[in-house]
Protein backbone atom coordinates (compact mmCIF):
# COMPACT_ATOMS: atom_id res chain seq x y z
CA UNK A 1 0.00 0.00 0.00
CA UNK A 2 1.54 3.73 -0.69
CA UNK A 3 0.86 6.74 0.51
CA UNK A 4 0.74 8.70 -2.48
CA UNK A 5 -2.08 7.34 -3.71
CA UNK A 6 -5.56 8.60 -4.00
CA UNK A 7 -7.39 7.02 -0.83
CA UNK A 8 -10.25 6.55 1.77
CA UNK A 9 -10.56 9.55 3.97
CA UNK A 10 -8.26 8.83 6.64
CA UNK A 11 -9.22 6.61 9.45
CA UNK A 12 -7.47 8.93 11.90
CA UNK A 13 -6.47 12.56 11.31
CA UNK A 14 -4.87 15.26 13.25
CA UNK A 15 -5.44 19.02 12.30
CA UNK A 16 -3.37 21.84 13.85
CA UNK A 17 -2.90 19.93 16.89
CA UNK A 18 -0.85 21.74 19.54
CA UNK A 19 -0.22 20.95 23.27
CA UNK A 20 1.52 23.45 25.86
CA UNK A 21 2.63 22.50 29.14
CA UNK A 22 2.94 24.67 32.35
CA UNK A 23 1.48 27.34 30.17
CA UNK A 24 2.54 31.24 31.60
CA UNK A 25 5.14 29.57 33.99
CA UNK A 26 8.83 29.36 33.43
CA UNK A 27 8.52 25.79 32.28
CA UNK A 28 6.20 26.36 29.76
CA UNK A 29 6.58 23.83 27.18
CA UNK A 30 5.56 23.57 23.54
CA UNK A 31 4.98 19.38 22.94
CA UNK A 32 3.22 19.66 20.07
CA UNK A 33 3.58 22.45 17.79
CA UNK A 34 1.27 22.28 15.01
CA UNK A 35 0.64 18.59 13.79
CA UNK A 36 -1.56 17.81 10.72
CA UNK A 37 -1.64 14.21 10.02
CA UNK A 38 -3.95 11.88 8.24
CA UNK A 39 -3.27 7.99 8.85
CA UNK A 40 -5.23 5.74 6.27
CA UNK A 41 -6.74 2.51 7.34
CA UNK A 42 -4.01 -0.23 7.93
CA UNK A 43 -1.19 2.07 8.03
CA UNK A 44 1.30 0.91 10.26
CA UNK A 45 3.23 4.11 11.13
CA UNK A 46 6.63 3.74 12.77
CA UNK A 47 7.67 7.31 14.74
CA UNK A 48 11.02 8.04 15.66
CA UNK A 49 12.45 11.25 16.93
CA UNK A 50 14.57 12.08 20.14
CA UNK A 51 13.76 12.51 24.06
CA UNK A 52 11.47 14.94 24.17
CA UNK A 53 10.27 15.31 20.34
CA UNK A 54 6.54 14.67 21.60
CA UNK A 55 6.00 11.29 20.95
CA UNK A 56 4.35 9.96 23.48
CA UNK A 57 2.57 13.37 23.53
CA UNK A 58 1.24 12.65 20.33
CA UNK A 59 -0.45 9.61 21.13
CA UNK A 60 -1.57 10.60 24.13
CA UNK A 61 -3.68 13.06 22.37
CA UNK A 62 -5.03 10.62 20.31
CA UNK A 63 -5.68 8.22 23.36
CA UNK A 64 -7.59 11.48 24.95
CA UNK A 65 -5.61 11.32 28.32
CA UNK A 66 -5.46 14.97 27.55
CA UNK A 67 -7.34 17.79 24.73
CA UNK A 68 -5.08 19.34 22.31
CA UNK A 69 -5.03 23.56 22.57
CA UNK A 70 -7.85 25.25 21.66
CA UNK A 71 -8.21 24.94 17.57
CA UNK A 72 -6.71 21.50 17.50
CA UNK A 73 -8.73 18.56 15.84
CA UNK A 74 -8.58 15.09 16.47
CA UNK A 75 -11.32 13.08 14.22
CA UNK A 76 -10.54 8.85 14.50
CA UNK A 77 -13.08 6.73 12.31
CA UNK A 78 -14.90 9.83 10.78
CA UNK A 79 -16.08 10.66 14.58
CA UNK A 80 -14.52 14.21 15.92
CA UNK A 81 -13.83 12.85 19.11
CA UNK A 82 -11.29 16.16 19.92
CA UNK A 83 -12.99 16.85 23.54
CA UNK A 84 -14.50 13.27 24.46
CA UNK A 85 -12.88 11.56 27.31
CA UNK A 86 -10.32 8.82 27.66
CA UNK A 87 -12.59 6.01 28.63
CA UNK A 88 -15.63 7.47 26.49
CA UNK A 89 -13.22 6.82 23.24
CA UNK A 90 -11.57 3.27 24.34
CA UNK A 91 -13.25 1.62 21.63
CA UNK A 92 -11.18 3.32 19.13
CA UNK A 93 -8.01 3.35 20.48
CA UNK A 94 -5.75 0.57 22.03
CA UNK A 95 -2.27 1.08 23.70
CA UNK A 96 0.94 -0.29 24.98
CA UNK A 97 2.95 1.47 27.08
CA UNK A 98 6.39 1.05 28.12
CA UNK A 99 6.30 -0.44 31.25
CA UNK A 100 4.80 -3.95 31.19
CA UNK A 101 2.61 -2.92 34.62
CA UNK A 102 1.20 0.14 32.72
CA UNK A 103 -0.54 -2.27 30.26
CA UNK A 104 -1.73 -4.85 32.87
CA UNK A 105 -2.95 -4.98 36.53
CA UNK A 106 -1.41 -7.03 38.62
CA UNK A 107 -3.90 -8.30 41.53
CA UNK A 108 -6.11 -9.52 39.01
CA UNK A 109 -5.69 -12.84 36.76
CA UNK A 110 -4.81 -13.34 33.50
CA UNK A 111 -7.86 -13.83 32.80
CA UNK A 112 -9.51 -11.08 34.36
CA UNK A 113 -7.01 -8.68 32.39
CA UNK A 114 -8.37 -10.47 29.53
CA UNK A 115 -11.92 -10.19 30.16
CA UNK A 116 -11.13 -6.58 30.90
CA UNK A 117 -10.11 -5.79 27.64
CA UNK A 118 -12.38 -7.80 25.92
CA UNK A 119 -15.15 -5.33 26.93
CA UNK A 120 -13.19 -2.52 25.63
CA UNK A 121 -15.29 0.95 25.24
CA UNK A 122 -18.66 -1.53 25.49
CA UNK A 123 -21.33 -1.02 28.79
CA UNK A 124 -20.15 -2.38 31.21
CA UNK A 125 -23.29 -4.88 32.79
CA UNK A 126 -24.16 -7.29 36.08
CA UNK A 127 -22.98 -10.09 33.63
CA UNK A 128 -20.81 -12.35 35.44
CA UNK A 129 -17.44 -11.31 33.55
CA UNK A 130 -15.93 -14.61 32.47
CA UNK A 131 -17.55 -17.70 31.45
CA UNK A 132 -16.61 -20.47 29.63
CA UNK A 133 -17.41 -19.15 26.04
CA UNK A 134 -15.01 -16.01 27.02
CA UNK A 135 -12.62 -18.56 28.55
CA UNK A 136 -12.46 -20.60 25.50
CA UNK A 137 -11.90 -16.89 23.42
CA UNK A 138 -8.96 -16.12 25.90
CA UNK A 139 -6.81 -19.28 25.53
CA UNK A 140 -7.46 -18.88 21.32
CA UNK A 141 -6.23 -15.65 21.75
CA UNK A 142 -2.73 -16.34 24.25
CA UNK A 143 -2.34 -19.49 22.44
CA UNK A 144 -1.44 -17.32 19.07
CA UNK A 145 1.69 -16.06 21.46
CA UNK A 146 3.08 -19.17 21.94
CA UNK A 147 4.10 -18.63 25.58
CA UNK A 148 2.37 -20.76 27.07
CA UNK A 149 0.04 -18.38 29.09
CA UNK A 150 -3.17 -19.70 27.66
CA UNK A 151 -2.66 -22.56 30.46
CA UNK A 152 -1.97 -20.19 33.20
CA UNK A 153 -5.76 -18.31 32.74
CA UNK A 154 -5.41 -18.10 36.51
CA UNK A 155 -2.03 -16.94 37.52
CA UNK A 156 -2.01 -13.31 39.02
CA UNK A 157 -0.62 -11.25 36.21
CA UNK A 158 1.65 -9.46 38.76
CA UNK A 159 3.83 -13.23 38.98
CA UNK A 160 4.59 -13.07 35.10
CA UNK A 161 7.89 -11.42 33.54
CA UNK A 162 7.92 -8.14 31.72
CA UNK A 163 8.16 -9.96 28.17
CA UNK A 164 4.89 -11.89 29.33
CA UNK A 165 3.23 -9.35 30.56
CA UNK A 166 4.07 -7.09 27.65
CA UNK A 167 2.51 -10.09 25.29
CA UNK A 168 -0.47 -10.10 27.38
CA UNK A 169 -0.91 -6.56 26.84
CA UNK A 170 -0.62 -6.65 23.25
CA UNK A 171 -3.19 -9.16 23.57
CA UNK A 172 -5.32 -6.90 25.46
CA UNK A 173 -4.76 -3.70 23.71
CA UNK A 174 -5.79 -6.04 20.59
CA UNK A 175 -8.42 -8.48 21.58
CA UNK A 176 -11.46 -6.38 20.75
CA UNK A 177 -10.29 -4.65 17.45
CA UNK A 178 -9.80 -1.13 18.38
CA UNK A 179 -9.74 1.48 15.53
CA UNK A 180 -6.17 2.20 15.92
CA UNK A 181 -3.37 0.00 18.05
CA UNK A 182 -0.77 3.04 19.86
CA UNK A 183 2.83 1.15 20.75
CA UNK A 184 4.88 3.75 22.51
CA UNK A 185 8.41 2.17 22.77
CA UNK A 186 6.45 -0.90 23.83
CA UNK A 187 9.51 -2.96 23.92
CA UNK A 188 12.10 -0.78 25.24
CA UNK A 189 12.13 -2.14 28.79
CA UNK A 190 12.21 -5.68 27.09
CA UNK A 191 15.71 -7.90 27.14
CA UNK A 192 17.11 -7.95 23.19
CA UNK A 193 15.42 -11.52 22.70
CA UNK A 194 12.19 -10.82 24.01
CA UNK A 195 12.30 -7.11 22.54
CA UNK A 196 12.68 -9.28 19.32
CA UNK A 197 9.98 -11.66 20.13
CA UNK A 198 7.35 -9.16 21.30
CA UNK A 199 8.03 -6.82 18.35
CA UNK A 200 7.69 -9.82 15.69
CA UNK A 201 4.43 -10.99 17.61
CA UNK A 202 3.62 -7.16 17.46
CA UNK A 203 3.80 -7.25 13.84
CA UNK A 204 2.12 -10.41 13.21
CA UNK A 205 -1.43 -9.41 15.51
CA UNK A 206 -1.18 -6.00 13.27
CA UNK A 207 -1.06 -8.17 10.21
CA UNK A 208 -3.45 -11.14 10.95
CA UNK A 209 -5.93 -8.68 12.36
CA UNK A 210 -5.08 -6.02 9.17
CA UNK A 211 -4.93 -3.14 11.98
CA UNK A 212 -4.19 0.43 11.92
CA UNK A 213 -1.25 0.66 14.25
CA UNK A 214 1.48 3.64 15.19
CA UNK A 215 4.66 2.53 16.82
CA UNK A 216 6.92 4.59 18.59
CA UNK A 217 10.52 3.06 18.67
CA UNK A 218 14.47 4.66 19.45
CA UNK A 219 15.45 1.78 16.77
CA UNK A 220 16.09 3.14 13.44
CA UNK A 221 16.70 -0.19 11.93
CA UNK A 222 13.60 -1.04 13.73
CA UNK A 223 11.25 2.09 12.40
CA UNK A 224 12.93 1.18 9.08
CA UNK A 225 12.16 -2.52 8.55
CA UNK A 226 8.53 -2.79 10.29
CA UNK A 227 5.56 -0.80 8.48
CA UNK A 228 4.64 1.15 5.58
CA UNK A 229 5.10 4.57 7.13
CA UNK A 230 8.09 6.19 8.58
CA UNK A 231 7.43 9.78 10.70
CA UNK A 232 10.29 12.09 12.13
CA UNK A 233 9.49 13.94 14.78
CA UNK A 234 11.35 16.76 16.49
CA UNK A 235 10.35 19.42 18.71
CA UNK A 236 6.43 19.20 18.62
CA UNK A 237 6.72 18.82 14.68
CA UNK A 238 6.95 16.09 12.48
CA UNK A 239 9.80 16.45 10.63
CA UNK A 240 9.47 13.54 7.67
CA UNK A 241 7.00 11.34 6.63
CA UNK A 242 8.08 8.65 4.19
CA UNK A 243 6.04 6.64 2.46
CA UNK A 244 6.74 2.29 2.01
CA UNK A 245 8.76 3.07 -1.24
CA UNK A 246 11.52 5.41 -0.06
CA UNK A 247 11.45 3.36 3.52
CA UNK A 248 12.74 0.20 1.61
CA UNK A 249 15.45 1.86 -0.17
CA UNK A 250 16.51 3.71 2.72
CA UNK A 251 19.31 3.20 5.48
CA UNK A 252 19.74 4.52 8.74
CA UNK A 253 22.62 6.33 7.91
CA UNK A 254 20.15 7.95 5.13
CA UNK A 255 17.73 8.61 7.43
CA UNK A 256 20.66 10.78 10.36
CA UNK A 257 20.77 12.85 7.06
CA UNK A 258 17.41 13.22 6.75
CA UNK A 259 17.26 13.72 10.40
CA UNK A 260 20.31 16.42 10.56
CA UNK A 261 18.52 18.39 7.19
CA UNK A 262 14.79 18.57 8.28
CA UNK A 263 16.11 19.83 12.03
CA UNK A 264 18.32 22.88 10.42
CA UNK A 265 15.76 23.53 8.21
CA UNK A 266 12.73 23.52 9.82
CA UNK A 267 12.94 27.33 10.47
CA UNK A 268 12.48 28.16 7.17
CA UNK A 269 10.55 24.91 5.90
CA UNK A 270 7.88 22.72 8.05
CA UNK A 271 8.49 19.88 7.04
CA UNK A 272 10.15 17.79 4.27
CA UNK A 273 7.94 15.36 2.85
CA UNK A 274 10.06 12.87 1.80
CA UNK A 275 7.03 11.22 -0.72
CA UNK A 276 6.66 8.67 -2.55
CA UNK A 277 8.19 9.34 -6.51
CA UNK B 1 -15.55 -16.62 80.59
CA UNK B 2 -14.55 -19.82 79.62
CA UNK B 3 -13.13 -21.07 76.56
CA UNK B 4 -16.83 -21.82 75.11
CA UNK B 5 -17.98 -18.23 75.57
CA UNK B 6 -14.67 -16.94 74.71
CA UNK B 7 -14.98 -18.17 71.21
CA UNK B 8 -18.25 -18.03 70.78
CA UNK B 9 -17.96 -14.39 71.50
CA UNK B 10 -15.18 -13.63 69.18
CA UNK B 11 -17.18 -15.46 66.77
CA UNK B 12 -20.15 -13.26 67.10
CA UNK B 13 -17.78 -10.25 66.92
CA UNK B 14 -15.85 -11.28 63.89
CA UNK B 15 -18.93 -11.83 62.41
CA UNK B 16 -20.75 -8.08 62.53
CA UNK B 17 -17.01 -6.48 62.48
CA UNK B 18 -16.24 -9.13 59.56
CA UNK B 19 -18.51 -6.36 57.49
CA UNK B 20 -16.99 -3.38 58.84
CA UNK B 21 -13.66 -5.29 57.74
CA UNK B 22 -14.59 -6.23 54.15
CA UNK B 23 -15.81 -2.90 53.97
CA UNK B 24 -12.23 -1.07 55.07
CA UNK B 25 -11.16 -4.04 52.73
CA UNK B 26 -12.77 -2.63 49.41
CA UNK B 27 -11.60 0.97 49.83
CA UNK B 28 -7.86 0.10 51.26
CA UNK B 29 -6.99 -2.11 49.48
CA UNK B 30 -9.67 -2.86 45.95
CA UNK B 31 -10.30 0.86 45.39
CA UNK B 32 -6.62 2.52 46.88
CA UNK B 33 -8.78 4.74 48.30
CA UNK B 34 -7.83 5.65 52.21
CA UNK B 35 -11.60 6.06 53.54
CA UNK B 36 -10.98 7.49 57.23
CA UNK B 37 -14.85 8.15 57.04
CA UNK B 38 -15.51 4.82 58.56
CA UNK B 39 -15.33 5.95 62.40
CA UNK B 40 -18.21 8.28 61.65
CA UNK B 41 -20.13 5.47 59.29
CA UNK B 42 -20.26 3.22 62.14
CA UNK B 43 -22.14 5.11 64.42
CA UNK B 44 -24.06 6.98 61.76
CA UNK B 45 -25.43 3.16 61.06
CA UNK B 46 -26.25 2.66 64.35
CA UNK B 47 -27.60 5.99 65.16
CA UNK B 48 -30.07 5.84 61.99
CA UNK B 49 -30.95 1.79 63.15
CA UNK B 50 -31.69 3.15 66.99
CA UNK B 51 -33.51 6.17 66.38
CA UNK B 52 -36.02 4.04 63.35
CA UNK B 53 -36.65 1.56 66.10
CA UNK B 54 -37.23 3.88 69.06
CA UNK B 55 -39.81 5.70 66.67
CA UNK B 56 -41.93 1.93 65.71
CA UNK B 57 -40.31 0.90 62.97
CA UNK B 58 -39.49 -2.33 62.14
CA UNK B 59 -36.23 -3.22 62.86
CA UNK B 60 -35.11 -5.49 59.89
CA UNK B 61 -36.40 -2.44 58.04
CA UNK B 62 -34.11 0.19 60.02
CA UNK B 63 -31.15 -2.26 59.87
CA UNK B 64 -31.62 -1.83 56.04
CA UNK B 65 -32.41 2.18 56.45
CA UNK B 66 -28.80 2.09 58.52
CA UNK B 67 -26.92 0.49 55.34
CA UNK B 68 -28.34 2.87 53.31
CA UNK B 69 -27.44 6.41 54.93
CA UNK B 70 -23.89 4.31 54.89
CA UNK B 71 -24.22 4.03 51.22
CA UNK B 72 -25.38 7.82 51.12
CA UNK B 73 -22.29 8.80 53.24
CA UNK B 74 -19.90 7.08 50.91
CA UNK B 75 -21.54 8.25 47.61
CA UNK B 76 -20.77 11.81 49.40
CA UNK B 77 -16.88 10.63 50.45
CA UNK B 78 -16.33 9.43 46.91
CA UNK B 79 -18.13 13.08 45.17
CA UNK B 80 -15.79 14.87 47.35
CA UNK B 81 -12.80 12.96 45.47
CA UNK B 82 -14.24 12.38 42.54
CA UNK B 83 -16.07 15.64 41.51
CA UNK B 84 -13.85 18.38 44.04
CA UNK B 85 -10.36 16.41 43.69
CA UNK B 86 -10.38 16.63 47.26
CA UNK B 87 -7.62 13.95 48.19
CA UNK B 88 -8.85 10.68 49.66
CA UNK B 89 -7.48 10.86 52.43
CA UNK B 90 -8.89 14.37 53.16
CA UNK B 91 -12.48 13.59 52.07
CA UNK B 92 -12.60 10.52 54.39
CA UNK B 93 -11.08 12.65 57.02
CA UNK B 94 -14.16 15.71 56.51
CA UNK B 95 -16.78 12.98 56.64
CA UNK B 96 -15.91 11.26 59.76
CA UNK B 97 -16.09 15.03 61.08
CA UNK B 98 -19.03 16.28 59.70
CA UNK B 99 -20.63 12.93 60.54
CA UNK B 100 -19.99 13.52 64.20
CA UNK B 101 -22.20 16.31 64.59
CA UNK B 102 -24.76 14.87 61.82
CA UNK B 103 -25.16 11.98 64.47
CA UNK B 104 -25.00 14.07 67.47
CA UNK B 105 -28.35 15.50 65.85
CA UNK B 106 -30.23 12.21 64.38
CA UNK B 107 -30.09 10.56 67.93
CA UNK B 108 -30.66 14.51 69.61
CA UNK B 109 -28.10 14.01 72.24
CA UNK B 110 -25.24 11.02 72.29
CA UNK B 111 -26.79 8.28 73.30
CA UNK B 112 -29.64 6.48 72.14
CA UNK B 113 -30.93 3.40 74.68
CA UNK B 114 -32.72 0.63 73.05
CA UNK B 115 -33.68 -1.63 76.25
CA UNK B 116 -37.14 -1.65 76.06
CA UNK B 117 -37.41 -1.86 72.21
CA UNK B 118 -38.11 -4.84 70.04
CA UNK B 119 -34.67 -4.89 67.86
CA UNK B 120 -33.73 -7.25 65.07
CA UNK B 121 -32.52 -10.11 67.47
CA UNK B 122 -35.59 -9.91 69.47
CA UNK B 123 -37.59 -10.00 66.45
CA UNK B 124 -35.60 -13.07 65.43
CA UNK B 125 -36.25 -14.40 68.86
CA UNK B 126 -39.84 -14.07 68.74
CA UNK B 127 -40.46 -15.27 65.27
CA UNK B 128 -38.75 -18.71 66.00
CA UNK B 129 -40.53 -18.55 69.69
CA UNK B 130 -37.38 -19.03 71.65
CA UNK B 131 -35.29 -16.98 73.69
CA UNK B 132 -32.74 -14.53 72.75
CA UNK B 133 -29.01 -15.52 73.69
CA UNK B 134 -25.31 -15.39 72.39
CA UNK B 135 -26.42 -18.34 69.80
CA UNK B 136 -29.15 -16.79 68.48
CA UNK B 137 -27.18 -13.69 67.78
CA UNK B 138 -24.60 -15.74 66.02
CA UNK B 139 -26.97 -17.27 63.55
CA UNK B 140 -28.88 -14.03 63.21
CA UNK B 141 -25.55 -12.30 62.28
CA UNK B 142 -24.38 -15.89 59.93
CA UNK B 143 -27.43 -15.10 58.20
CA UNK B 144 -26.51 -11.40 57.37
CA UNK B 145 -23.41 -12.14 56.79
CA UNK B 146 -24.36 -15.16 54.45
CA UNK B 147 -26.64 -12.86 52.71
CA UNK B 148 -24.12 -9.61 52.14
CA UNK B 149 -20.86 -11.33 51.41
CA UNK B 150 -22.94 -13.80 48.68
CA UNK B 151 -24.29 -10.78 47.16
CA UNK B 152 -20.68 -8.57 47.20
CA UNK B 153 -18.86 -11.76 46.00
CA UNK B 154 -21.27 -11.87 43.26
CA UNK B 155 -21.32 -8.49 42.59
CA UNK B 156 -17.15 -8.65 42.14
CA UNK B 157 -16.97 -11.02 39.75
CA UNK B 158 -19.33 -9.10 37.18
CA UNK B 159 -18.60 -7.33 34.16
CA UNK B 160 -18.81 -4.08 36.59
CA UNK B 161 -17.50 -5.62 39.63
CA UNK B 162 -13.99 -6.44 37.40
CA UNK B 163 -13.23 -2.99 36.40
CA UNK B 164 -14.18 -2.11 40.19
CA UNK B 165 -11.47 -4.26 41.33
CA UNK B 166 -8.96 -3.51 38.32
CA UNK B 167 -9.58 0.79 39.14
CA UNK B 168 -7.16 0.71 42.42
CA UNK B 169 -4.58 -1.64 40.63
CA UNK B 170 -4.17 0.39 37.61
CA UNK B 171 -6.82 3.35 36.94
CA UNK B 172 -5.21 4.85 33.84
CA UNK B 173 -5.54 0.96 32.16
CA UNK B 174 -9.17 1.23 33.51
CA UNK B 175 -9.68 4.49 32.06
CA UNK B 176 -8.17 3.26 28.17
CA UNK B 177 -10.26 0.03 28.14
CA UNK B 178 -13.11 2.35 29.01
CA UNK B 179 -14.69 2.25 32.29
CA UNK B 180 -15.23 5.27 34.34
CA UNK B 181 -13.12 4.97 37.29
CA UNK B 182 -14.49 7.64 38.67
CA UNK B 183 -18.32 5.60 38.90
CA UNK B 184 -16.31 2.66 39.81
CA UNK B 185 -14.98 4.65 43.05
CA UNK B 186 -18.21 6.24 43.93
CA UNK B 187 -19.94 2.58 43.76
CA UNK B 188 -16.78 1.01 45.64
CA UNK B 189 -16.54 3.84 48.49
CA UNK B 190 -21.06 3.64 48.72
CA UNK B 191 -21.07 -0.30 49.32
CA UNK B 192 -17.88 0.18 52.11
CA UNK B 193 -19.56 2.35 53.92
CA UNK B 194 -22.70 0.97 53.32
CA UNK B 195 -21.26 -2.29 54.99
CA UNK B 196 -19.94 -0.49 57.89
CA UNK B 197 -23.08 1.04 58.93
CA UNK B 198 -24.63 -2.07 58.81
CA UNK B 199 -22.48 -3.20 61.26
CA UNK B 200 -23.05 -0.12 63.13
CA UNK B 201 -26.70 -0.83 63.31
CA UNK B 202 -26.16 -4.59 64.48
CA UNK B 203 -23.78 -3.44 67.26
CA UNK B 204 -25.85 -0.93 68.68
CA UNK B 205 -28.80 -3.50 68.71
CA UNK B 206 -27.22 -5.88 69.94
CA UNK B 207 -25.78 -4.11 73.00
CA UNK B 208 -28.60 -2.26 73.38
CA UNK B 209 -27.87 1.56 72.65
CA UNK B 210 -26.23 3.80 69.95
CA UNK B 211 -23.59 6.15 71.20
CA UNK B 212 -21.84 8.60 69.35
CA UNK B 213 -18.39 8.15 70.42
CA UNK B 214 -19.23 4.01 69.33
CA UNK B 215 -17.18 4.53 65.96
CA UNK B 216 -13.89 5.47 67.80
CA UNK B 217 -10.95 3.00 66.76
CA UNK B 218 -13.06 1.26 63.98
CA UNK B 219 -10.48 2.27 61.47
CA UNK B 220 -7.51 0.96 63.31
CA UNK B 221 -9.93 -2.53 64.18
CA UNK B 222 -10.51 -2.94 60.69
CA UNK B 223 -7.23 -2.36 59.18
CA UNK B 224 -5.43 -4.84 61.63
CA UNK B 225 -8.23 -7.23 60.62
CA UNK B 226 -7.74 -6.73 56.83
CA UNK B 227 -3.66 -7.15 57.54
CA UNK B 228 -4.23 -10.03 59.97
CA UNK B 229 -6.82 -11.66 57.23
CA UNK B 230 -3.93 -11.46 54.74
CA UNK B 231 -1.22 -12.27 56.45
CA UNK B 232 -2.54 -15.77 58.17
CA UNK B 233 -4.84 -16.55 54.96
CA UNK B 234 -3.08 -15.63 52.16
CA UNK B 235 -5.88 -15.11 50.01
CA UNK B 236 -5.79 -14.83 45.96
CA UNK B 237 -9.22 -14.94 44.49
CA UNK B 238 -11.83 -12.51 45.46
CA UNK B 239 -13.95 -15.31 47.51
CA UNK B 240 -11.65 -16.67 49.66
CA UNK B 241 -10.74 -12.79 50.32
CA UNK B 242 -13.39 -12.22 51.65
CA UNK B 243 -13.22 -15.14 53.82
CA UNK B 244 -10.35 -14.07 55.19
CA UNK B 245 -11.42 -10.37 56.49
CA UNK B 246 -14.07 -12.59 58.26
CA UNK B 247 -11.31 -14.66 59.75
CA UNK B 248 -8.82 -11.55 60.30
CA UNK B 249 -11.94 -10.07 62.02
CA UNK B 250 -12.87 -13.49 64.26
CA UNK B 251 -8.81 -14.14 64.95
CA UNK B 252 -8.59 -10.28 66.29
CA UNK B 253 -11.15 -10.48 68.44
CA UNK B 254 -10.35 -13.55 69.40
CA UNK B 255 -7.17 -11.92 70.29
CA UNK B 256 -8.21 -8.89 72.03
CA UNK B 257 -10.53 -10.75 74.33
CA UNK B 258 -7.48 -13.29 75.35
CA UNK B 259 -6.00 -10.14 76.67
CA UNK B 260 -9.08 -8.84 78.04
CA UNK B 261 -9.09 -12.09 80.46
CA UNK B 262 -6.01 -12.07 80.70
CA UNK B 263 -6.36 -8.97 82.94
CA UNK B 264 -5.13 -6.32 80.51
CA UNK B 265 -6.73 -3.08 81.23
CA UNK B 266 -8.88 -1.93 78.30
CA UNK B 267 -7.16 1.44 78.25
CA UNK B 268 -3.92 -1.23 77.01
CA UNK B 269 -5.87 -2.51 73.80
CA UNK B 270 -5.08 0.01 71.40
CA UNK B 271 -1.29 -0.74 72.53
CA UNK B 272 -1.79 -4.04 72.00
CA UNK B 273 -4.10 -3.87 68.36
CA UNK B 274 -0.44 -1.82 67.42
CA UNK B 275 1.97 -5.11 68.55
CA UNK B 276 -0.66 -7.01 66.91
CA UNK B 277 -0.21 -5.13 63.43
CA UNK B 278 3.90 -5.13 63.90
CA UNK B 279 3.96 -8.66 64.50
CA UNK B 280 1.68 -10.04 61.94
CA UNK B 281 3.71 -7.50 58.83
CA UNK B 282 6.79 -8.41 60.30
CA UNK B 283 6.57 -12.26 60.17
CA UNK B 284 7.20 -12.80 56.01
CA UNK B 285 9.91 -10.33 56.74
CA UNK B 286 11.41 -12.71 59.68
CA UNK B 287 10.77 -15.72 57.82
CA UNK B 288 12.65 -14.19 54.64
CA UNK B 289 15.68 -12.93 56.99
CA UNK B 290 16.25 -16.29 58.30
CA UNK B 291 16.40 -17.64 54.80
CA UNK B 292 18.57 -15.75 54.02
CA UNK B 293 16.04 -14.88 50.85
CA UNK B 294 16.35 -11.23 49.06
CA UNK B 295 13.74 -8.66 50.48
CA UNK B 296 12.66 -6.41 48.38
CA UNK B 297 13.27 -2.30 49.83
CA UNK B 298 10.57 -0.90 52.18
CA UNK B 299 7.24 0.22 49.92
CA UNK B 300 6.25 3.80 51.44
CA UNK B 301 2.71 3.58 50.50
N1 LIG C 1 2.38 15.89 31.63
C1 LIG C 1 3.36 16.73 31.27
N2 LIG C 1 3.59 17.86 31.98
C2 LIG C 1 4.55 18.72 31.63
N3 LIG C 1 5.37 18.54 30.59
C3 LIG C 1 5.22 17.44 29.84
C4 LIG C 1 4.22 16.47 30.15
N4 LIG C 1 4.28 15.48 29.24
C5 LIG C 1 5.29 15.80 28.42
N5 LIG C 1 5.84 16.97 28.76
C6 LIG C 1 6.93 17.63 28.06
O1 LIG C 1 6.60 17.66 26.70
C7 LIG C 1 7.72 17.37 25.89
C8 LIG C 1 7.42 16.18 25.01
O2 LIG C 1 7.33 15.03 25.82
P1 LIG C 1 7.03 13.60 25.25
O3 LIG C 1 6.85 12.69 26.41
O4 LIG C 1 5.91 13.67 24.28
O5 LIG C 1 8.37 13.26 24.48
P2 LIG C 1 8.76 11.92 23.72
O6 LIG C 1 8.98 12.27 22.31
O7 LIG C 1 7.80 10.85 24.00
O8 LIG C 1 10.16 11.62 24.39
P3 LIG C 1 10.82 10.21 24.82
O9 LIG C 1 11.50 9.69 23.62
O10 LIG C 1 11.81 10.62 25.86
O11 LIG C 1 9.76 9.33 25.34
C9 LIG C 1 8.88 17.15 26.84
O12 LIG C 1 9.62 18.34 26.92
C10 LIG C 1 8.22 16.87 28.15
O13 LIG C 1 9.01 17.32 29.21
MG1 LIG D 1 7.83 8.99 25.07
Amino acid sequence: MKTGEARKPGILQLRGVRKVFARGTIDEVKALDGIDLVVYERDFITIIGSNGAGKSTLLNIVAGVYPPERGGRVVIGGVNVTNLKEYKRAAYVGRVWQQPEAGTARNLSIEENLSLALLRGQSRGLKLAINRQRRQLFREALAVLGLGLEDRLNTPVGTLSGGQRQALALVMATISRPTILLLDEHIATLDPKTAQTVLQLSDMIIEREKMTAIMVTHNMEIALSYGNRLIMMHKGRIIVDIGEKDKKTLSVADLVTAFGRAAGEQFNDDSILLSDS
Amino acid sequence: MDVGSLLSVSLYEGLVFGLLTIGVYLTFRVLAFPDLGVDGTFPLGGAIAAVLIVAGANPFLATLAAFGSGLGAGLITGLLNTKLRISALLSGILMMVALYSVNLRIMGGGNVPLLRDVTSFDLVAQILGVRGGMALSIAFVLLVVAIFVTGLNWFLRTEIGLSLRATGDNEQMVRGLGASTDRNVLIGCAISNGLVALAGALVAQNQGFSDVGMGIGMIVMGLAAVIIGEGVFRPRRITTILLACLGGTFLYRLFINVALRLGMAPGDLKLITAILVVVVLAIPFIRKKIRGEWMPPAARM
